[in-house]
């Protein structure tokens, strides 16, 4: 099953459409409450993210009866420095996205934390594209 | 304690979520960063925040978390009582700051995490 979301830059209300939605259809599937816990923190950190500081991006969710693989892909303007970016308290976040009650150099860390598998492909200049794994028999954290 | 006593304890008033006054909740957080309720692996926990905003609301939703009590007398706004409706989150607001709510909170029982 596949499900598609657009993120739109800057829109921080919407931020969470995607993993709410995720949440629904999960919830419907019977995963158990752990899991799905682990998918929607590591979509919201990622939809966050990608509302906070690119220039809008989809995401793409593929759920199969082993988990769920989700792709989050933006259009830029890429991270400049990707282990910097991964240590957590590292932040670029403006005083916007603070006010939000997110920019702490949390999200990184706490996408990595919440999936079995994670690789980020990213470029200064071009775009990002996170993709993540969760696996359904994992509540591991 | 219940969610009636919450607000009692803190002299606060209910917002939305009248058919949950007699929950209980064990567990109390108190934080204005996201991410850091985010972390958290409890559920049943009493989000106590500053933050009045939809994310705050977005991130109770994804953290399981069905209560959130907001200090310093911030009201939330429409959008995010109709979101906390949808979601079945109970939403609560006192006067008191963060530090002396938690504080009484705390005092009467309410358990830290950490």
């Amino acid at each position: 099953m596949e499900l598609n979301y657009e993120i739109i830059a800057g829109d921080f209300s919407h931020a969470g459409f995607a993993s709410s939605e995720t949440k629904k259809v999960l919830k419907q599937l019977n995963i158990s409450p752990k899991v799905i816990k682990r998918v929607v923190t590591a979509l919201f950190e990622a939809e966050v993210n990608v509302s906070a500081h690119s220039y809008g991006g989809k995401v793409t969710c593929d759920i199969s009866s082993k988990g769920i693989s989700i792709i989050v892909a933006d259009t830029g303007p890429g991270i400049p420095d990707l282990n910097l970016a991964m240590s957590e308290g590292y932040s670029t976040a403006s005083r916007e996205i603070q006010e939000m009650g997110f920019g702490a150099g949390m999200g990184l860390p706490n996408i990595k934390n919440n999936t079995d598998s994670l690789s980020i492909d990213t470029r200064e200049g071009g775009n990002t594209v996170i993709s993540m794994w969760i696996d359904f028999k994992n509540s591991a954290n | 304690m219940t969610l009636r006593e919450v607000i009692s304890i803190c002299s606060g008033s209910l917002v939305c979520g009248k058919q949950s006054l007699d929950r209980t909740v064990k567990l109390g957080f108190a934080s204005d960063l996201m991410s850091d309720v985010l972390t958290l692996l409890d559920d049943d926990i009493l989000l106590i925040t500053g933050l009045s905003n939809i994310q705050a609301i977005r991130t109770a939703e994804m953290s399981d978390i069905t209560q959130i009590l907001f200090v310093r007398n911030k009201p939330p706004t429409k959008d995010m009582i109709s979101l906390a409706e949808a979601q079945g989150i109970t939403l609560m607001t006192t006067p008191f700051s963060l530090f002396r709510t938690s504080g009484l909170l705390y005092a009467a029982g309410l358990e830290a995490i950490y």
